[in-house]
Order: structure tokens, then sequence, then C-alpha cells
């Protein structure tokens, strides 16, 4: 352990890294997205899933100077940056010829720097297609990371014999020891560079499950190996040890997960009691993922495994019991903490690559090298001809090429280089400056090039000129596509899926699930429209509705205006940035960023919409929009303010009752205000609307009913609200957004003598509004 | 029946996407109606979701078997190569490229007139935007598109229009679902 005082400059050193334009731009980046938006049409094979840009761009109002890095995620993966990083901090402490710098040693990298990147990737994972495609990425990881290990060992080995190269002092365990941690990879790394092509979702899985267990298994086999050397020291190794080493091997895995499982459950289990401590549901997460760690690793077991496997297992059922600022917190804290590790691991890393204790060796150093980049493609080629037999649709070359390429190393194997115990391996330096070459050429050489590469293989060239109308129509067809998609369902070996998932259904969330907690934001959005849509179609059978009429807009006389390229481009944008954005199938994953609200902002407009579209063409007695296109026009579209002033405010009705009375004669209109459209979604969104009806006893005068609806809030206001449209005479319901109650009475008793008629129904009404308002 | 579905798809695929119409078939009387498709939560926040539902139906019926649902998605299945050298005298095959964009085209067109007038142009553009563009954009927008493609000049995309707008566009893998295969 280090000397307090030789963390002196390191630590703030740290503290000012974290913040550093590198990461800064790094982070930022991944919001400020290249302007362009648009979808390549080109993909390595045609199931492609779209990986857009994390964020949608608001790039107008951004400030050029990221214009500079905003290219750079692109370009090579995070990981280059974070190392330049390092190298920089090691080589100010080199140079400022700092006594010691901070040392690593194996219980902080165990105990504290690895569970939490572990613990991300188990946690952001996509748990579907990582069990649709668990077979295929058992198989690849598993094998792959043996095969890989085992054969750089051997040939390393081989290579050590030859008495030239002064490395017979290297003998077969320590071989195959260096070999088993130099093919831990970290392929994540790479997955930032994907983001800007278009890739196929098992190939996509594959890579991050890939990392996801590689480093589990490398570290396994580093133990194992390890207890070995320590054995072959005192004695001899007999073929019975051996096998024992592969019982062992396959029991620290197995039980790892076993263990990981529990504890997820248990954590699941706790979370369902906390709604009035919610205060300390992260804390039981992160502490009960902890402790599996810590519990798999007393025991012998594999930590990492267990780790992942409690955050998968923990996710599903902790995400609906937590209360959403819990959620919040856990997702970036655990995003935190996984960055804080990583980049002290890639510090780590280039302090002590500016040092003094390095011993090169030209041949082992290359051989390495070599054999890493034949072995992997030997264990990618053999490994996926075999599963793709197996498989309902095989990887083709391409997508093999790519795996075989995005074999980056990371941080893991430079720590467990750098662990080796110095008294069995005297030639640990040889073995630390070898692994720090590896990791630098591939991540900076592999890094960088993967992404022109995966470009090229798509080999498809896009027009980047795309004319308005491709656009258009591209996207409409991308819609269409993730559409049908949807209409076929998700598409996996079923019949085991729904086992767990009939058996989940019926068993596991009972037990683990909080009953009666608030449900997602968008789908209870979505069961709110729907009991409203079922509301109204109940009352079309009360209501007669009007003769619609649209005014008609005035068809415009779309001459041959001839536009400068300059509209046409600004046209283009405007296109491109508001679109929406397909829906995508697969959880982008960004290992600094956390997937934005847009989607859901989308969806809500979308819903919206769609459900005021549905019930417009109810009311004019039609079942459904499809049959007249003119019923179809978006509500939007028909919004004209006769003296309705546009975007509702909440402050008294007075100048809108007046404002009502008066265009009473003019032609209805359906009015749709909505608050979303003010761009103040983080309040709650109220949608006001007239629906113009004709009074029935007393012809003639139509009368406005404004009809209050709010989205956001979870009472169910039905039966008020259906009273309030009973079609009474000169009805007048009362407005939601009176803040209070009385006065809306007084007001529309002052309206005459209208009220006399429903008196208490309107009451109930209020009443059932006003605690709604006092909620606001 | 069965000759035209094996042209289409693959037996393992006609048994998947059975067990998938019978467990959206809610009322189990071997159709399924516009609701069967609007339980279907994904298809609610697609901008385009109540088009492709209508798009299932034939015209003026509210229910659709099992046929027609696979004849819909027929449309989606990849091209083959082999498939190209077919007889050219046979019946065009549904996924073939005219076919898919027919389909496309028939999301725009809702009367049915085989043009795209300016107003079915506006209210789809006015689907899949968002909320940021006024009225008076989305109709040059709208024009400008017409604009661009109309070649007769009768204001509106007929459908020849709209296959030569497309033709640079690899329409085969876009409205192509790998595992219709």
């Amino acid at each position: 352990m280090s000397d307090i005082s030789d963390w002196a400059i390191p630590v703030p050193l740290l503290f000012l890294l974290e913040f550093s334009p590198p990461k800064i731009s790094s982070i930022l980046l991944s919001n400020y997205v290249s302007p362009s938006n648009p979808p390549t049409t080109c993909s390595i094979s045609t199931s492609h899933i779209k990986i857009l840009p994390a964020n949608r761009p608001a790039v107008a109002s951004k400030p050029t100077c990221f214009h500079l890095y905003h290219r750079l995620p692109g370009l090579m993966p995070e990981s280059c940056l974070l190392i330049i990083v390092g190298a920089l901090v090691g080589a100010i402490i080199f140079g400022t010829d700092h006594k010691s710098p901070p040392v690593m040693d194996s219980s902080i990298y165990f105990l504290y720097l690895l569970p939490p990147i572990v613990l991300e990737g188990g946690y952001f994972m996509p748990t579907r297609p990582f069990f649709e495609n668990i077979g295929s990425i058992l198989w690849w990881a598993g094998l792959g990371a043996l095969i890989n290990a085992f054969g750089i060992g051997l040939s390393l080995y081989l290579i050590c014999q030859i008495k030239a190269f002064g490395l017979s002092d290297v003998n077969l365990l320590q071989n195959l020891l260096f070999g088993s941690l130099i093919s831990a990879v970290d392929p994540v790394a790479v997955l930032a560079v994907f983001e800007e092509a278009h890739v196929n979702e098992p190939l996509y899985m594959m890579i991050f499950g890939e990392a996801l267990l590689n480093d589990g298994i490398s570290v396994v086999l580093y133990n194992i190996l390890i207890a070995f050397t320590k054995m072959h020291k005192f004695e001899d190794i007999e073929p019975v040890d051996i096998l024992a080493g592969c019982a062992r091997f396959i029991i620290v895995g197995v039980g790892g997960v076993f263990f990981g499982v529990i504890f997820g459950f248990i954590s699941a289990f706790i979370t369902r009691f906390t709604q009035n401590i919610s205060a300390i549901e992260p804390l039981i997460v992160f502490m009960f993922s902890y402790l599996s760690y810590l519990a798999a690793e007393t025991l012998y077991l594999s930590g990492i495994l267990a780790i992942t496997a409690c955050a998968v297992t923990m996710k599903k059922y902790v995400e609906e019991n937590v209360s959403q600022t819990s959620y919040t917190t856990i997702k970036y804290f655990m995003k935190m903490l996984s960055s804080v590790s990583e980049t002290l691991i890639f510090i780590f890393m280039g302090v002590s690559t500016i040092g003094k204790n390095h011993e090169w060796n030209w041949a082992f150093i290359c051989f390495t090298l070599v054999f890493c980049q034949i072995w992997r493609a030997i264990s990618v080629f053999a490994l996926f001809y075999v599963s793709n037999q197996f498989r309902t649709f095989p990887f083709s070359i391409k997508d093999q090429c790519i795996i075989f390429y995005s074999g980056v190393r990371g941080a893991g194997s430079f720590s467990l280089a750098f662990l080796l115990p110095l008294s069995l391996f005297p030639r640990k330096k040889m073995f630390v400056t070898a692994t720090l070459v590896v990791i630098y050429f591939t991540v900076f050489i592999q890094g960088i090039t993967i992404g022109p590469l995966v470009r090229y293989l798509d080999v498809k060239k896009t027009n980047k000129k795309e004319s308005i109308n491709e656009e258009l129509h591209i996207r409409l067809m991308d819609h269409l596509k993730a559409g049908i998609e949807d209409v076929c369902g998700q598409w996996s070996h079923y019949q085991v899926r729904d086992k767990f998932k009939k058996f989940d259904h019926r068993y596991l969330r009972k037990i683990l699930i909080r009953k009666n907690q608030p449900k997602s934001s968008i789908v209870s959005l979505y069961k709110k429209l729907e009991m409203k849509q079922a509301i109204e179609m109940v009352e079309t059978g009360i209501l007669s509705s009007t003769a619609f009429s649209v005014p008609q807009q005035a068809q415009r006389i779309h001459g041959t205006k001839r536009l400068s390229p300059e509209d046409v481009e600004s046209m283009r944008d405007i296109l491109t940035h508001n679109m929406y954005q397909v829906r995508q199938r697969t959880l982008s994953y960004n290992k600094y960023n956390l997937r934005p609200q847009t989607s859901e902002k989308q969806a809500k407009e979308i819903l919206i919409r769609r459900q005021n579209t549905l019930r417009e063409s109810m009311r004019k007695g039609h079942s459904l929009p499809w049959g007249k296109p003119a019923g179809t026009k978006n509500i939007r579209y028909l919004s004209f303010p006769y003296g309705h002033p546009q975007p509702a405010r909440r402050d008294p009705r007075a100048a809108d009752f007046t404002g009502n009375d008066s265009s009473d004669s003019e032609l209805p209109s359906i009015m749709f205000k909505a608050h979303s459209r003010t761009g103040t979604l983080q309040e709650r969104r109220l949608t006001h609307e007239i629906i113009p009806m004709k009074s029935l006893p007393s012809g003639g005068k139509p009368c406005h009913v404004r009809y209050p609806r709010n989205t956001s809030q979870e009472e169910h206001v039905g039966p008020g609200r259906r009273e309030a449209l009973r079609p009474k005479p000169l009805f007048h319901a009362v407005d939601e957004e009176f803040e209070s109650g009385e006065e809306s009475e007084e007001e529309s008793s002052a309206s005459g003598s209208r009220w006399s008629a429903e008196p208490r129904p309107s009451r109930q009404h209020h009443r059932s509004h006003s605690p709604l308002l006092q909620r606001k | 029946m069965g000759l035209i579905l094996c042209s289409l798809v693959s037996h393992s695929q006609i048994t998947r996407l059975y067990s998938r119409f019978t467990s959206l078939d809610k009322g189990e009387n071997g159709t399924l109606s516009r609701e069967d498709f609007q339980r279907i939560p994904e298809l609610a926040i697609n901008p385009l979701g109540d088009r492709i539902i209508n798009a299932f139906f034939p015209e003026g019926e509210d229910q659709v078997n099992f046929r027609g649902f696979m004849r819909t998605l027929a449309h989606f299945r990849p091209i083959e190569d082999n498939e190209k050298s077919k007889d050219v005298n046979g019946p065009e095959p549904l996924n073939s490229r005219s076919n898919k964009l027919h389909f496309a085209f028939r999301l725009y067109d809702l009367d049915k007139d085989d043009k795209i007038s300016r107003d079915e142009l506006l209210q789809v553009l006015r689907m899949m935007v968002g909320v940021n563009i006024s009225d008076e954009q989305l109709g040059s927008i709208a024009d400008r598109t017409i604009q661009e493609a109309d070649q007769d000049g009768d204001s509106a995309i007929s459908f020849t229009e709209f296959v030569k707008v497309l033709e640079k566009v690899d329409v085969e893998q876009k409205m192509s679902i790998r595992f219709l295969h």
C-alpha cells in the first residue's frame, strides 16, 4: 500500500481528470450528435436495427467549440481517450519525478474497482436479445475464451522453447496464465463505434454478451492457473489435478451464477416492501449486488458472474418496484461508479506505461500480438461455423469478420497482468509490457479502424443527397417495417421463452412485485386514453354528433414556386430533425450516456394525437377514421382559433367563458389545446377540448362544452365527467383549470339559471376535480 | 391456399405466424378485428399505426382471416436471388419490388384513386412529424415533395412517379423482414 502522501498529487489530478476535456467531450459528444440524423441505407444483413445516435440533436443552438469533438466517438472508442489521459498523468508523475506513483494491488482491484464495472455491464444489458441468443453467446464466449487462452499460451510456450529468444525460463504454466489474461477481451469499447452504422441485433448481442462473460471467465481461469502455479512450486502437478481444475472451472462458473440469481431474487423481494422508505432503495440494490459478489468470492466462486447474474435478475423486478426517483438514481449512480472505476484503471495503466518497470523482449511481444490475432480468428471462424449449423439465422462472414476485429483488449487484461505475484513470476515485467503493447495496439489501431471497416463492409454506398421525397418515403417505409415486425411479434425460440414467461407471470411476479404500483408513464397514459375512448364510445350513443363541417383551409394554389437550393436544404433539415424516430427494438448501449426520454415524448405525442383522431371520428358517427379521408385530418390541422387564444393557460376562465359565448354563433369547431404543444413537457399536461353539441330541446344554438381532460393524473375521472356531458340544454361544464371550485360555480351560476338543472352532478364534478387540482 | 402459402413462406414460419395469429385473436373466432391489432402496444405508438392496421383489412371489411393476414405479411418477404430469374409469365410474386412499393403507396393513398394528392401527403406528413413544425412549413414541404416527383403536372403523385422517385432506394431491403424468409 502506498503512503497517503503519495496520493496527494494523483488524487486532485484524478478529480480534474474526471472532468477533463476528453471525458467531457466524450460525455457531451453523445449528447450533441452530428446534425444529420439520417439512416444509412446499408446494412450488414437484412434484419438490422438502427442504433441511432442517443439523443435527438438540437444542434443549432450548440456552441461551435464542441463541433471539434462531435465526431470523436464515431472515430475512436472512449477507452482511447481514457488511455491517453492516463498516459498524460503518468507522464506528469514521471516527469515530476514523484517518488512512487499510486499502486494498484489486488485487493483494491478485485474488491473496489472491478465490481462496479461488471455491475453496470450486467444491469444495462438488454435482456430479451441476450436470452434469445444465449446459446450462441455461451458457446462463443465460454469456448472462445478457453480456446484463445490455451491456444495463445501453448503457442507462446513453443516460442519460448526456442533458445534464441532468451525466454526459456518461462515455463508452460506461466505461458498459459499469460494466455488466459491476454484473452480477456473488452469489446464494449467498440460498440460506440457501431452507433453510426446499422448493426443487426444478434451481432450486437454477441459482442455484448462476450464482453459480459469474458471478464468472468478469464478471471476464473486466471485464479485456477495461479493456484496451479503455486502448487507447481512445491509439488508436481498430476493429471488428477488437471481434472480437478476443469471441474473447478465449471463449479465456479455455475455456482457464481446461481448465487447471483439468488441474491437478485432476494433484493427484488425486499424492494417489494420499500415504498415508504424509497430513499434507501438504491442502497438496497447496490448493497445486494455487492453482497452477492463478496459472498461468491468468499466461497471461492466466481464473483463476477455472480454480480452479473444478480444484476440481470434483479433488474426486471426492481425496476417495477422502486419509485421513479430511485430508479433514476440507481441508473446514474451505477454509470458514475463504473466510469470512475474504469477511469482509475486506465490511469493506472497510463501511469505504469511511463515508467522504468519495463522489460522489452521483441520476440515475445511480437509473437504475442501475432498469436492474439491468429487465435482469435481461429476461434471466431471455427466456433461460428459450428454454431451456424444450429442457428435459425446464421451469422454471415461479414458478421464474423466484425466480431473478429472487435477483439479489443481493455483494462481487465492489464489489471490481471499487473497483479501477477512477482514471486511466482520472475519475468513479470515482460508480461506487463507485452500486455500493454497488446492493449495499446488493439485499442488504438483496431479501435480506430473498426469504424471505417464496418462502414466499408456495408457495401452499398448511400447517396447522401437524398431528396425530400426519398427521405420521407424511406422514413415511411421504416415505420411500416417496424409496425409489421411488431405485428409479427417477437421472434425467438418461443417455447422456452413462453414457458419462462408463464412461470414468471404466475409465480415470480406475484412474489416479487409490489401490488398497485404506479406504472410507467407511457403505459398509464395509454391506459387512460383507452379508458377515455371507451367512455366516449358510450357517450356517442347519447350524444348526437353535429354536422361537422370544417371550413376548408383555402386550397393553396401551389404554383411552380421556384425554391432556392438553400430553401430546399433547410426544408430537408427541418424534415429530418422533426420526423419521428423509428422505434428501436434494442436499447443502444452507450457506456457514458443514458437513454434519453425523447422516445417517450414522441410516443406520448403520437398516442394523444391518435386518440383524438379516433375520438373525433367517432363523434362524427364513423366507427373508425379510415372511412372518410377527410375525417382523418389531424386535429391540429383543424385548430381554428375563432377568438380562442391558442395555447391554454391556467388563469381564470372569465375571458374564456365570454369568449365562448361570443363564438357561439360562429361555426362550431373542435379545438385542441394541448399544453404539450407549448413544450412544457415536464409539467402536467392538460388538454382541453371544446366540443360542439347540438342542444337538443332548445334548437338552433350550439352550446359549447368545455371538456377538460387531464392526461397525466392517475385518477379515474370517468364518472364525474360522464355526468358532466349529459346533454342538458345550455349546459356548461366546469373547466378543470379553475383553481378553486367555488369560483367556477359562481361563474356558471352567473351565466344564468343554467345550473339549476344540474347542480349536483357538477358539484360532484367539482369535487372529483378539486382534489386533483390540489395535487397540482 | 396451401400452394400460395408454400410459395410465399416456409413451413416453419407459417406455424409460428399462425401461433402469433391465434395469440392476437382474443375473440377466438379465427379472424382478427381492428381492435385485436390495436391491442399491440407498439403499434399504438407507431406514427403510422392506424394505417398499417388498415392495410391488413381488405376493402370494406372488418375482419381478416389467417389467409389475409399471411397475404399482407407476404409482401415483406425478402426477395431472393433465385427468384429474380423466375419465369416472367407467372403472376408477379407478392414480395416483388413493385408490389412492395404498391403497398407503401397504398399507405398514402386512402381514397384509392392511384394518386397521392396534396392533402393525403399532408396527412401522412403530419402523422410522421413532431409538433414543432408549423402548418405553413409542412405545407411547403408537401408542395416541394409533389413538385419534385410530379412529372405530368397534375399536382399529385401517381404510382409511376412514386416508383421513379424511389428508383435509387433499396426498397427490397427496406421492406423485408428477415424472419419471413
